[in-house]
């Protein structure tokens, strides 16, 4: 995965399926997910959301039944290409979960491990107060870095998922729903949070909120299952002409809430 | 009212609910007495052992104590017993007992033991349970006034620290379980050494690594199936694999060791821990099954590689799981009896096992020994060995349970 050249996207999906067993969950998905912005995807429960997200950092290669046809195209290069190491793609595309998942271990240690095992030579100390600084965390936590990141609250417990991706320097954060879990006020701190993101990171967030995606993406996908209840991406576009002037019928009637 | 209700209403509604709470009481009766019937077994089998094990004893001392001695026998010291011992035992005898233990290095009581099992020639009478010591202690006495006027009666307790350290001997008076406490530790030790890396590895095996397909359910299966398979089926495979097949291994004759055959203790912890070797497997999947997906998840997403994610978060996270089900798996070998006899415990032996090629006995044979003598002496101390062998099977068990305690995570 060689950077010679600028991308305008930052990933490319071409005729992405992906399928679990015999069942395809996700169908026929052509995206371009632009550089340094956030892209939505939204859409009703079991459309696919999650999968064709966890796609990207082929965090489905865990899942023993699924497989993918099509491709995922990061700086031009097939990420479900035969030279492809999944762990390299990890490595470089950082995932946030709906439901906060600290190590059972210290702050600072949730921070520092993944430095670690890929290797990092720098000061530690500095990577860690960085993450948790990029993550809006540090004032909270800097006295008790020591401490277990189970005492932290949900939210604090999200954003240091957040810094612990951040640690690994990628080049793009999958989020899945990362608020979901979360009250009002943690759910704002996040979504300020990706705002700041947004400089240095290309952000992909799934949300079953209409009113999130609307607030923070820059483009939105809306994906919709078919007759044979395989999820699909039915439009894409900027957010504003998602939620004002939708193209297609059921975008219109989910974004309005018209839709089950 | 409604035409369409098929429920029964008041009067009747009633008299059904009241039909429904007598069935509920009935079965909750039933329920305890299950209960009930469980605690009273249990305390049966307590109250039989700790009945055997204390109680009064009638014995004589064939050779008057004031003829070797006149100190009074409560304050001979160490240096006086061993004068009397060196002077009135056969020289021949006293070099033997200083041969097995230099008679210098023991101690006080192990010396006064001799001294009453040798010279004295203490001579057990009659013994009594501790039900009938405590009820009739009077006509104990009376009785044994009239049936060996020679004799003294005093309550004894079989289990006794004289009882931990001593060895084996034909005397029941003055046999031990030491050799056989020994005996089971080295056991449980080698088992463990051999069967918690290998249950481990394989258990992370089959949890993290093995695809989910005919093959491994098979496996599964078969691991599952073994947890069951009766102990003297381990204990044919470890008489035909440890005891001949391996001889050479399990002797220790290619390291050396030129006195002993299979019949080791090294071959039957190696038994004991092929029979405790599917329950740890069992047991470490469970505690490896506890570790949350979302934690091998996070792993995951900042890059790291399968054995990463295993070594740093799966096994620190169930490894106290892992521990507690090992040892509870090891209090299993403990009380394991069969295979040993199959592998070729000894029955009588007073020698301290001092390495893997050590013969041995252990604490199940001794007390399957010594039920079978017909002296009831022997039934007593059968009966203090297993207070014994309780209290270490607790131990092991309370282990456990602080382990898990200690050690539980929350996600
Ligand atoms: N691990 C899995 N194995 C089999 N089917 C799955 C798995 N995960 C999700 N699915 C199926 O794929 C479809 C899409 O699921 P998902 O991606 O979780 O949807 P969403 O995130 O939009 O709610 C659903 O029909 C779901 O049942
Ligand atoms: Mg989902």
């Amino acid at each position: 995965m060689q950077n010679n050249q600028t991308p305008e996207y930052a990933i490319e999906t071409k005729d992405l399926s992906i399928h679990y067993g015999s069942f395809v969950a996700v169908s026929n998905v052509n995206i371009k997910v632009e550089r340094l912005k956030i892209t939505a995807i939204i859409g009703p429960s079991g459309c696919g959301k999650s999968t064709l997200l966890r796609a990207f950092n082929r965090m489905n290669d865990f899942v023993p039944s699924s497989h993918v046809t099509g491709e995922i195209l990061l700086h031009g290069q097939n990420l479900y290409g035969k030279n492809v190491d999944p762990v390299q793609v990890r490595r470089k595309i950082g995932m946030v979960f709906q439901k906060p998942n600290p190590f059972p271990k210290s702050i600072y240690e949730n921070i520092s491990w993944g430095a670690k095992i890929n290797g990092f030579k720098g000061n530690m100390d500095d990577l860690v107060e960085q993450s948790l600084r990029s993550a809006a965390l540090w004032d909270e936590v800097k006295d008790k870095l020591k401490k277990s990141a189970y005492e932290l609250s949900g939210g604090q417990q999200q954003r240091l998922c957040i810094a612990r991706t951040i640690a690994i320097q990628p080049d793009i954060i999958l989020m899945d729903e990362p608020a979901s879990a979360l009250d009002p006020i943690s759910t704002l701190r996040i979504e300020e949070l990706m705002q700041e993101l947004k400089k240095n990171y290309t952000i992909i967030i799934v949300t079953h909120n209409m009113q999130q995606a609307a607030r923070v993406s820059d483009y939105t996908a809306m994906m919709m299952i078919d007759d044979k209840r395989s999820g699909g991406v039915i439009e894409f576009d900027d957010t504003k002409k998602i939620f004002t002037r939708p193209k297609d019928k059921r975008t219109e009637d989910y974004v309005t809430g018209r839709f089950g | 009212m409604n035409t369409n209700n098929h429920y029964p209403q008041d009067e009747s509604f009633r008299a059904s609910l009241n039909t429904r709470y007598r069935t509920a009481n009935i079965w909750q009766a039933i329920f305890m007495s299950a209960l009930l019937v469980a605690l009273i077994s249990l305390m049966a089998l307590i109250y039989t052992v700790i009945d055997g094990a204390f109680g009064y004893v009638a014995f004589e001392y064939k050779k008057d104590p004031a003829t070797f001695t006149s100190t009074p026998l409560e304050k001979l010291s160490k240096e006086e017993l061993l004068t009397i011992l060196k002077s009135k035992l056969s020289s021949g005898a006293y070099k033997k007992l200083d041969g097995e233990q230099p008679m210098q290095a023991r101690s006080q009581a192990d010396l006064y033991s001799l001294f009453l099992e040798r010279l004295v020639q203490l001579d057990t009478k009659q013994i009594w349970s501790m039900t009938d010591s405590i009820l009739h202690g009077a006509e104990i006495k009376a009785e044994t006034a009239k049936k060996y006027p020679k004799a003294k009666v005093e309550f004894r307790s079989w289990v006794s620290p004289q009882f931990l350290s001593s060895p084996m001997s034909s005397k029941a008076e003055f046999a031990g379980v030491r050799t056989a406490i020994l005996g089971s530790l080295w056991l449980v030790g080698i088992a463990l050494l051999f069967a918690l890396p290998i249950g481990t590895g394989a258990a992370v095996y089959l949890q993290e690594y093995a695809p989910k397909n005919w093959f491994t359910n098979i496996i599964q299966m078969n691991i599952n199936n073994l947890a069951g398979v009766p102990s003297i089926v381990y204990g044919m495979l470890g008489l035909a694999i440890f005891v001949r097949v391996l001889e050479p291994l399990t002797s220790g004759s290619i390291f050396g060791v030129t006195d002993s055959n299979g019949r080791t203790v090294f071959s039957a912890g190696l038994t004991m821990g092929v029979l405790v070797l599917p329950l740890i497997i069992i047991n470490a999947q469970e505690a490896i099954k506890a570790v949350p997906d979302s934690l091998r998840q996070a792993a995951y997403g900042v890059g790291a590689t399968k054995w990463q994610t295993v070594w740093y978060h799966v096994l620190p996270n169930s490894i106290a799981g892992i521990l507690t089900g090992s040892i509870l798996a090891l209090s299993r070998a403990l009380g394991e009896t069969a295979p040993l006899i199959i592998v070729g415990a000894s029955t009588f032996i007073s020698v301290d096992p001092s390495g893997p090629f050590s013969k041995f006995t252990a604490l199940p044979i001794q007390i399957y020994q010594w039920t079978t003598r017909a002296q009831p002496e022997f039934h007593a101390i059968a009966a203090g060995a297993i207070l014994i062998l309780m209290v270490l099977l607790l131990t092991l068990n309370a282990t456990a349970i602080l382990l898990r305690n200690r050690f539980q995570r929350k996600y």
